[in-house]
């Protein structure tokens, strides 16, 4: 297929600038059963996440008598994208992005207050348009607040791409597919810590600083949305009592 | 106190001081050994010695068919086998999601860097040829990211490209080259405790809390990893990437040297 030009007059496909994100929706429990979830909205993503947990690490040799272990599971439903049916359960793809991801939260999880035990998190794509990963981190964060599991921190992740020589914040697939660059990051919006990153494609060293501050940026917004997700959802529980 | 937690604080103390066992800098190599062609029933192949880390790289070409999105390019398929000899820690098995990250970050590396010229590799409508580079880790001493596209990148560049005659593919005579178009290398950083390590071996790994790997040409970063729970601030992620590009000219020199040229 021809590479469409993404960006006409400063303008991408969708109409955004290169700096504005894809609308961001987050709601609080949709799993009952969960000891916390959160379901996200990420201009046409679908995921939802869900925690279950501090609970005994099984098979017991995946037990750390000093800590809780994580354990993370990232799945895309096989109707999820917008091309042909996918196979579900676990690709070589999700098995290095549920690696990356657990490792995002053994940075902010307090660990050492369970030791022996398991926290199970999943993330399963419904719906994908681009930018999974960082969408399914940012909703996991919070599942992982609702379930009451202490934090020092609750993550957030967008990723920043190039295209048409310009750096593009929250790229969606068709800007994923003929992009020049992506680079996901999840960052520690209290420390600015970086959690994960990961690229391809072509940066100068410039542009990899100017991407990292863009999505330091734009962490404002997705914390904020984080935020007044619990809030609203525990201001409605206030309410009920 | 069990002898871990000693070991893992006299190593930090000596690296604050700058210091490392081996006697290196802690922004620099081990000494890189790197023989190509070492399996010549493969279409490429090259074995790196880095401290005790040994892999050998084997690289085959098969004719199949070309990806969906891409009817007019050959492909490219990268697997890590961790051998259950080359680590006491290492299980037979199904790859580990270790064995998985390593093959993607490598494989994003030479992706990204365009190292193999895979228009040159499509044969005709459906047929293209399908590059396998395989990474088999046989010892392992650490930093297993930076000596792993080394040497894949050194087989690529030392590879024979197979015929394809009447439906029969012939790997033996007079072949050319495998088309490269560029060299990608890596550089893996490591924090242990306050301190930024180059290039870790397997007495430091251990205890590392954050990993980078950075994978670069000439002229662009072509990859990046983070791994491990730890985590980087801005400014280190902006010093690993200028010591890469500083660092990989050295890196391309040892893999055009294998060539000769």
């Amino acid at each position: 297929m021809e590479k469409p030009t993404l960006i006409i007059n400063g303008k991408r496909l969708d109409g955004r600038d290169p700096g504005t994100m894809r609308q961001i929706k987050i709601s609080i429990n949709p799993i009952k059963n969960a000891s916390g979830s959160a379901y996200i909205e990420w201009g046409n993503n679908k995921i939802v996440s869900a925690v279950y947990g501090p609970r005994e690490a099984l098979p017991r040799h995946t037990q750390d008598l000093n800590k809780a272990v994580i354990k993370c599971r990232y799945t895309m439903a096989p109707f999820s994208s917008l091309e042909e049916h996918g196979r579900p359960g676990m690709n070589r793809r999700a098995i290095e992005i549920s690696k990356v991801t657990k490792e995002v939260f053994e940075n902010v999880v307090l660990t050492d207050l369970f030791p022996g035990t398991e926290i199970n998190i999943f993330i399963e794509v419904l719906q994908s348009d681009g930018g999974t990963r960082a969408a399914g981190i940012t909703c996991a964060s919070v599942a992982l607040a609702a379930s009451g599991i202490p934090m020092r921190d609750m993550p957030f992740a967008v990723s920043v791409g190039k295209a048409e020589n310009t750096l593009i914040l929250d790229m969606d697939k068709t800007e994923d597919n003929y992009s020049t660059a992506d680079m996901p990051i999840a960052i520690n919006p209290r420390t600015k810590e970086i959690n994960l990153l990961q690229m391809d494609g072509e940066l100068t060293s410039e542009e990899i600083h100017r991407g990292i501050e863009m999505v330091i940026k734009a962490g404002e917004i997705i914390t904020k949305t984080q935020k007044d997700a619990l809030l609203e959802h525990y201001q409605k529980i206030e309410e009920r009592i | 106190m069990n002898t871990t937690i000693l070991t893992e604080q006299y190593l930090k103390e000596r690296l604050s001081k700058g210091i490392r066992d081996d006697g290196r800098n802690l922004l620099s190599f081990r000494k890189i050994s790197l023989e190509t062609g070492k399996i010549p029933h493969a279409e490429g192949s090259a074995e790196i010695r880095l401290g005790n880390t040994k892999i050998l790289v084997g690289i085959k070409m098969d004719v199949g068919e070309p990806m969906k999105d891409k009817p007019d390019e050959g492909s490219i398929m990268t697997g890590a086998e961790l051998l259950p000899m080359a680590h006491h820690s290492y299980d037979a098995g199904p790859p580990s999601p270790d064995a998985v990250e390593l093959a993607r970050v490598v494989d994003r590396g030479i992706r990204a860097g365009n190292i193999i010229d895979v228009k040159k590799l499509f044969i005709e409508e459906g047929k293209s040829w399908n590059v396998f580079i395989d990474l088999y880790v046989l010892n392992y001493d650490g930093n297993l990211f930076d000596s792993s596209a080394l040497a894949a990148v050194a087989a690529l560049y030392n590879s024979r490209m197979p015929k394809y005659e009447e439906g029969k593919v012939i790997r033996e005579g007079n072949l050319e080259r495998l088309p490269i178009n560029n060299i990608s290398t890596s550089c893996t950083y490591a924090k242990i405790g306050n301190s930024i390590l180059l290039d870790t071996n397997a007495s430091e790994e251990v205890f590392a809390d954050a990993r980078m790997t950075i994978a670069n040409d000439e002229h662009f970063v072509r990859a990046m990893q983070k791994g491990l729970g730890g985590s980087f601030l801005p400014n280190e992620i902006d010093m690993f990437v200028d010591n890469t590009f500083e660092k990989s000219k050295e890196l391309r020199g040892i893999i055009q040297k294998t060539r000769g040229d």
